[in-house]
């Protein structure tokens, strides 16, 4: 029990989770209370996700209990978590695509009569719950859910947390693929559930969804409670505790104006089937940033500029020269570099050590068969000392990259490019899943990159990201550029651009 | 590599501990098995003849690795092989001087195999699996063909003389195959290759993640099929001894794809790519003729063979995958 007499639907107390090369966890507690809404914020990588694993019971903690109404439990598999009141409602839903809401909602647990499924039964305990938080308006439970919108999917997801009779659900970062309306159909929703008594945890990064929705916030940064709130307190208290410095000098001071060289690379009316209509200008020693929403068609942009998905008419150039890849490998020859938003999938060679990820791109354009030691771009040595020189944290460069945490990853992956000294660099999501220091780091490096004479593009979701660490911003939507900012523009009036509405509503 | 301590991220840098593979503990136990059994293996005239029967298979499990850390099979090798044997046998046609030039055709016929194979991988699409599996068919067919079912019973000794003689009044050792020493050439070759250039290091990549080297700027189809070429050209010289001691038939390279595959396996080779080493699959060859001598000792009938090498890919595919899951890749 807490000082105000209830006790908690779930404790969880000095929570501790160690993976290898990474201490994702450490003596973390917190609890919820019925009919609230615990916030828990912090940053990608701060331990959000493992924490929720481990409630859920898709992970077991190294130390640490689980209190579940009091009592002690110890899940080791997710169905035993949602058996005991728990449902997960991840970023990716977990529904059956071409099947109805109200199978969807009963799937495993069909109801029947005489051994037939009833689907009279089935349609009216599903209107019943999806009533029950006022979404009965809104989706028909004889729906296709591959038909249904986004928002709409995850009132499906909600109504069967509530069917399974959830006493707490865990909302990880739910308005990511939502646009402005359907946060607030989402929220009214939240609200709707709260009011019924039902715990709620809500993941986010968003300050604004925790001033509308928190009764209480966890901060956790590194893996650890960096703050916890029994109110709602000032969004900057919470940034505070989630970067655990000051936003000045998280990010890399902006460039200057003798700092800005000469133009890189121009493009004009680039088109193909993902974006159109692309025109844009790139200068040396400038970092420019790209936001937009997801599908806005900036990593499609920077696939058509890097040769994997080319532009199929428009023309680029590249230090006045008109050039067109058709391949990576041609854009790398022709000095531009890329790292890729899904490191795992698209950047690592995860079973080679750190030193061959970051030799990669070297030996690459190296005669086959020479030595893999020495190449006219770098040798083990030099490469030893760019990674000596970002600090990358591995027990020997001999180690996997497997094995190392996602920022040191991410730095073994721009030690690559920085060996190729490319004129154009593009970054996308480049802190996707690190630590905050870890994130700084990479904001800092980026401008030494840009100092140091290259061209940075930076493609980001994460909208502080773009604001604090780009000199100049360009709003995508719908695969074409749709607005410029200087440094200095504000969250709200990016958005607006980014969703093409007149008003965000607040 | 996968038993390495787990850093922790704050961990000062030192040298990894040098992780020995398992195969050579299995190898070593193996030979002391046989030793046991079989006093006079110790004698040169033992472990030479072991170490020539031998040879083929671990030249063939050498080139094998360089396809299975690219990501693939190569299942037309024992077709190569036995194509190498009998179009070896037509071409020579008992004349030994033939030898000279027929060597250089089957390399060539050898790198045609390797190019097609890669090619069909690499922009037809074809899964290796299957893509070998119908140039096995094929070169099978080539054979019989070629041979009109019954081949010519005879290699001239010119072309025997890689797999069959040995160098006699050598001191300490006293004989020396020359099976063995054209596995020292080649095994060091590919160990090279492998080990020791940027080929070698691309071919783990493309391996290990072929989009992730795609936008690295590695030249994935070259080096896919380069690494199919090395995997036939290894074929060609195991086809070479293999027709110095066995004799010409359509079946002589039957079965020899799968001991390749099993041998690189057992020196620890990633059946999806990404990682395998030239002298564990060596060690590994030597490991599997060891358990079919240590069978034949125990009077044990081919059929048993086959079951125990079966058995032997399966727990060696299984123990990896194990080990794989408990190091959470």
């Amino acid at each position: 029990m807490n000082k105000n007499g209830v006790t908690p639907v779930i404790e969880m107390r000095g929570i501790s989770k160690s993976f290898p090369g990474v201490r994702a966890l450490n003596d973390v507690s917190f609890a919820v209370e019925p009919g609230e809404v615990h916030a828990l914020v912090g940053e990608n990588g701060a331990g959000k996700s493992t924490l929720i694993k481990i409630l859920s019971g898709v992970y077991q903690p190294d130390a640490g209990q689980i209190l579940l109404n009091g009592a002690t439990k110890s899940f080791t598999h997710p169905v035993q978590s949602l058996k005991g009141g728990i449902s997960v409602i991840y970023q990716e839903f977990s529904l059956l695509p071409e099947r109805t809401v109200a199978q969807n909602i009963f799937l495993g647990r069909e109801p029947t009569r005489r051994g037939i499924i009833d689907y009279a039964a089935m349609r009216a305990e599903t209107r019943r719950v999806l009533d029950l938080f006022g979404a009965g308006t809104r989706v028909d439970p004889n729906a296709i859910v591959a038909d249904l919108d986004v928002a709409t999917q995850q009132m499906v997801e909600i109504a069967k947390a509530i069917s399974l009779n959830a006493k707490v659900v865990v909302m990880d970062e739910p308005t990511a693929a939502l646009n402005e309306a359907e946060c607030e159909v989402l929220f009214e929703t939240v609200d709707r559930l709260r009011e019924r008594g039902t715990a709620i945890i809500y993941i986010t990064h968003r300050m604004r969804e925790v001033t509308r929705l928190a009764n209480r916030v966890t901060v956790l940064k590194d893996g650890e409670v960096a703050a916890q709130f029994d109110h709602v307190p000032k969004p900057g208290d919470i940034v505070r505790a989630m970067v655990g410095r000051d936003i000045a000098d998280f990010y890399a001071p902006f460039a200057t104006e003798n700092e800005i060289g000469a133009k890189v690379l121009s493009v004009r009316n680039g088109q193909n089937d993902r974006v159109s209509n692309i025109n844009f200008d790139l200068s040396a020693g400038e970092i420019l940033g790209f936001a937009g929403i997801q599908g806005a068609g900036r990593v499609a942009l920077a696939m058509a500029l890097f040769g994997e998905h080319p532009f199929t008419s428009g023309k680029v150039r590249l230090n006045g020269k008109t050039v067109a890849f058709t391949n990576p490998r041609d854009a790398i020859q022709a000095g531009i570099g890329l790292l890729p938003g899904d490191r795992k999938g698209e950047g690592l060679v995860l079973m080679q050590s750190v030193r061959d990820n970051g030799m990669l791109t070297a030996r690459a354009f190296d005669t086959l068969l020479s030595s893999h030691k020495a190449n006219q771009y770098a040798d083990l040595a030099s490469m030893d000392s760019l990674l000596d020189a970002m600090e990358v944290k591995a027990s020997s460069y001999d180690q996997d990259i497997g094995n190392l945490s996602g920022g040191n990853q991410q730095k073994a992956i721009v030690a690559r490019w920085l060996a190729l000294k490319p004129k154009v660099l593009i970054f996308i999501e480049p802190t996707r899943g690190i630590d905050v220091n870890a994130k700084a780091g990479i904001y800092h490096l980026m401008r030494d990159l840009a100092r140091g004479g290259a061209a940075v593009m930076m493609i980001s979701s994460d909208l502080p990201e773009v604001i604090g660490a780009a000199d100049r911003i360009l709003v995508m939507r719908a695969g074409t550029i749709v607005d410029e900012f200087t440094h200095g523009a504000t969250e709200h009036d990016i958005m607006l651009a980014a969703t093409g509405e007149t008003e965000v509503a607040a | 590599m996968t038993d390495q301590p787990l850093s922790s991220a704050e961990a000062p840098k030192k040298r990894a501990l040098p992780h020995i593979n398992p195969v050579y503990f299995l190898l070593a136990a193996l030979i002391a098995a046989i030793l046991l059994q079989n006093p006079n293996f110790a004698e040169p005239t033992g472990y030479m003849n072991f170490l020539k029967r031998a040879a083929p298979l671990a030249i063939l499990a050498a080139g094998q690795v360089y396809v299975l850390v690219s990501g693939g099979f190569d299942l037309s090798v024992g077709s190569l092989i036995t194509l190498v044997v009998v179009g070896s046998s037509m071409l020579t046609n008992n004349d030994p001087s033939a030898t000279l030039w027929v060597i250089p055709v089957m390399l060539c016929i050898g790198l045609a195999v390797g190019l097609i194979n890669g090619l069909v991988v690499c922009f037809l699409k074809v899964p290796s699996l299957i893509a070998t599996l119908g140039m096995m068919i094929t070169l099978t067919g080539v054979s019989f063909m070629w041979s009109g079912g019954s081949p010519r019973g005879y290699l001239p000794d010119t072309f025997r003389f890689f797999g069959r003689v040995n160098i006699m009044d050598i001191p300490v050792i006293r004989m020396l195959p020359v099976a063995l020493i054209v596995l020292i050439v080649v095994g060091f070759a590919l160990y090279w290759l492998m080990h020791r250039t940027n080929f070698g290091r691309m071919v783990h990549a493309i391996g290990d993640n072929p989009q992730a080297a795609r936008l690295g700027g590695v030249p994935v189809n070259r080096v896919r099929i380069l690494a199919f070429v090395v995997s036939s050209l290894s074929a060609v010289v195991t086809g070479i001894l293999l027709g110095g001691f066995a004799g010409v038939s359509t079946d002589v390279g039957n079965g020899y794809e799968l001991q390749a595959i099993t041998a690189a396996v057992l020196g620890g080779a990633q059946l999806l790519g990404g990682r395998g080493s030239v002298p564990a699959a060596i060690a590994g060859a030597l490991s599997l003729q060891a358990i079919f001598t240590l069978l034949n000792f125990l009077g044990l009938p081919q059929p048993v063979r086959q079951v125990v090498q079966g058995l032997i890919l399966i727990i060696a595919v299984a123990l990896a995958m194990y080990r794989r899951k408990r190091t959470g890749r």
